[in-house]
């Protein structure tokens, strides 16, 4: 890869994606050992694309992308891999380099923006901060600009809003307020980390519907960490499903929702009811818990928890890692599995019993 | 339109299905002191104002809305955590809405609740074992020396090692200490259980183990539930009842397939579309939905008429004087809206107006005689409304 000097900024950006992360690992060193929350996690985000990160809790979703944010440092975390954004690895420029990058370049939406916001200070003060820490302006424009986001992402009154606290606002609203601080500096990069999982669905429809404007107006790239398939699957134009610290399953939104060849994905999309499915059937639950990432099973991370580490025989399973390989759908859909024939098991056993209307015969 | 029997009683009905709990007109107000030195009452919050719903025997009735619609404080109010401002709450036929606490203490054995953030609704400094065993030695149901027995047959039942009585609540994880929490709410063998939220704090694939569980208890020991959750995916595969709330009332209420093949409801059909879709994927893009604009508005403060209207796409006149009454329009099936139908169906004159004695406007017509409205009260009646032909209906 590129050699990077002391100065990355005059680095010409390099071909290839706009965000590039390669063989990230984020390990924490605890006094029982060392904690693996990522584990080599390769990725890789164009301009105006939206990438959905699904997983369970503790799967690293989270600590991955504050990685990408640099919020590791100051921690006791060990990094090493490589964050190419726009031609320049987050990892290695300076603590003050990145601080000027956070917010311009990168931004974040938390989950809960009721923790996020400083109850101490009016919400028009947040987001006034937020730019005129880049952008040398007066007080006075900073707070036009502010009302203007706020109103942008659909505060009503928002010159009157501007000066309430973040308790004054609903849910709903506070998380706006959150995107209008992460927006401000029209980022390139937006990272929001489970930005509807609080608010209700109508106000999670509202949401994504102005992340969705948002990004076609700026033309950002979006990384949306969930949960919820269905968001995913409304959202995402790639789809990386993590467990343990890894990537399991990697690919386009559409290769990995309809014929997907992990087994925890199977059991992500058989263990969620939908509004269609018939209600005497009985969710089928992923059994067990996961993994601690202190001591994680030698082989495969889900085999504890997999219905069908039989079909590949031996103690391959167990004892081996599998890799991430192309998977039979082709195209750049990669999937972490031994068992030789997922597409097949996927149609004749697991397809029936979440969308027996699908199948066809 | 010539139906002359008299409404029947709303515990008649159509099926042998004996209602366990009969909230009828269930009101919770709180309220708002103003600053000062008196701290005299400026107002109130209608957190719940007036809802009528029945829970059948080894039922489960979905309580959905957004939050702040008040189904949380419904729940409260049925365990009787809170004492309603007005309304009863007949549980198998005695009114429990005004009772003391002394009165209250045998209820307790039958109405449990499991709440929804099971790492705050455990007590940390006390072990599993006590926290479960807690129900026991207060309604004294065994000897002391057959309390730790029992509470590990109990933790045998929700799917937990009963080995593990003497842990406390921080050694497990979220999905385990719900079900410590369900293992609390079973002890007492109740009949009927307020699940307020039990599987939102937890991962998906924790959350089905915890339906499953459920669903299991439900059948094994014939509990009743009002199962109150603002998934719509989850209520409509536990509950064959679902009531949505809106703004402190009940817009909609009727069987599942009624709320989720036949909305007719605008708000109901907003929250249906708004519902994310693992199948899109297939198709790619966004699915079309109804856009709610706004938030909910406050309580303290509700609109004049329908409480939906400010946010409401088919909205009239008659919408912001006169409020819809809870009219049913199918044998299990009520909707409180003046224009009710299916999507993009909503008829254009309100089909209240004669009933309430009002021309479409919403003025009083003192040429219409208002009649009674189908419907009213907790239960369902063997007449309604029928939406075809603008008359009454019948079984």
């Amino acid at each position: 890869m590129t050699d990077l000097s002391k100065t990355p900024e005059t680095t010409p950006a390099r071909d290839g994606a706009f965000l590039s992360v390669q063989d990230l690992k984020v390990h924490f060193s605890t006094s029982d050992g060392i904690v693996k929350a990522t584990d080599g996690l390769t990725f890789e985000l164009e301009r105006g694309k939206t990438l959905g990160i699904v997983g369970e809790s503790g799967s690293g979703k989270s600590v991955s992308s504050s990685a990408i944010m640099g919020l590791h440092r100051g921690t006791n975390a060990i990094l090493s891999g490589q964050i190419m954004l726009d031609g320049v690895d987050l990892l290695k420029v300076s603590n003050e380099d990145m601080r000027r990058r956070r917010g311009r370049d990168v931004a974040m939406i938390f989950q809960d923006p009721l923790s996020a916001m400083h109850p101490y200070y009016t919400v028009g003060n947040q987001i006034m901060e937020a730019y005129q820490v880049h952008n040398d302006v007066s007080k006075k424009e900073a707070r036009t600009r502010a009302i203007e986001m706020l109103e942008r992402v659909g505060i009503p009154q928002p010159d009157r809003r501007v000066d309430d606290y973040p308790h004054q606002f609903s849910g709903g609203m506070r998380q706006r307020a959150m995107i209008a601080m992460g927006l401000i500096n029209n980022p390139s990069l937006l990272i929001a980390d489970e930005p509807t999982t609080a608010l209700d669905v109508t106000v999670q429809a509202q949401i994504l519907d102005l992340l969705q404007d948002l990004q076609r107006d700026f033309d950002a790239a979006i990384i949306i960490i969930t949960h919820d398939l269905g968001v995913v699957a409304e959202m995402a134009d790639d789809v990386l499903v993590m467990y343990a610290g890894r990537a399991v399953e990697y690919g386009p939104c559409k290769e990995i929702l309809t014929n997907p060849e992990m087994p925890y994905t199977w059991g992500l999309l058989s263990s969620v009811p939908d509004l269609t499915a018939s209600t005497e059937a009985k969710l089928i639950p992923i059994r067990g818990n996961p993994p601690s990432l202190l001591n994680p099973p030698p082989g495969c991370a889900f085999e504890p928890r997999c219905d069908h580490v039989a079909k590949v025989g031996g103690d391959l399973c167990r004892t081996t890692l599998p890799d991430l390989t192309p998977a039979h759908s082709g195209g750049n859909h990669t999937k972490r599995c031994h068992i030789k024939n997922a597409d097949e098991v996927y149609e004749a056993e697991i397809l029936p019993e979440i969308a027996p209307d699908l199948v066809e015969d | 339109m010539s139906d002359t029997t008299t409404a029947p009683a709303a515990s008649v009905a159509p099926e042998s299905t004996e209602a366990v709990l009969s909230v009828d007109n269930l009101k919770m107000h709180f309220p708002v002191k103003g600053s000062g030195v008196i701290r005299r009452t400026v107002g109130h919050v209608k957190a719940v104002d007036g809802v009528s719903f029945e829970v059948a025997r080894g039922s489960a009735l979905g309580l959905v809305g957004e939050s702040g619609c008040g189904k949380s404080t419904t729940g409260r109010m049925v365990t009787r955590l809170y004492k309603p401002t007005e309304g009863s709450i007949n549980f198998e036929g005695t009114d429990i809405a005004n009772y003391s606490g002394r009165q209250l203490h045998p209820m307790r054995r039958e109405i449990q609740m499991i709440f929804q953030d099971p790492s705050t609704s455990l007590n940390p400094r006390h072990t599993v074992g006590s926290i479960i065993g807690a129900p026991l030695r207060i309604h004294n149901m065994v000897p002391k020396n057959k309390v730790l027995s029992r509470v590990q047959e109990l933790l045998e039942i929700v799917g937990l090692n009963p080995e593990h009585y003497n842990r406390y609540p921080h050694e497990f994880s979220g999905g385990q200490r719900q079900r410590i929490g369900i293992a609390r709410a079973l002890t007492l063998q109740p009949k009927l259980l307020v699940a307020d939220e039990p599987v939102s704090a937890l991962d998906v694939s924790i959350q089905a183990q915890v339906i499953n569980l459920l669903q299991d208890l439900q059948k094994e020991f014939d509990i009743s539930f009002l199962f109150i959750a603002h998934d719509l995916a989850i209520v409509r595969h536990f509950c064959p009842e679902v009531a949505v709330m809106y703004l402190g009332k009940i817009v909609e209420i009727g069987d599942r397939e009624s709320i989720y093949e036949r909305a007719h409801h605008p708000y109901t059909q907003a929250l249906l579309s708004a519902v994310p879709d693992v199948k899109q994927a297939a198709i790619g893009g966004r699915r079309e939905r109804i856009r709610l604009e706004g938030d909910v508005p406050s309580p303290i403060n509700p609109p004049s008429g329908c409480h939906f209207r400010t946010r409401c796409a088919i909205a009239k006149d008659i919408c912001s004087v006169v409020e819809p009454p809870l009219l049913q329009i199918g044998k299990k099936h009520k909707v409180a809206c003046h224009f009710p139908g299916e999507i993009h169906q909503h008829p254009e004159k309100p089909i209240t107006a004669p009933l309430l004695g009002v021309d479409e406007f919403g003025a009083p017509d003192p040429g219409a005689s208002p009649a009674e409205v189908p419907g009213d009260g907790p239960g369902y009646a063997d007449t309604w409304y029928d939406l075809a032909n603008n008359s009454r209906g019948r079984a």
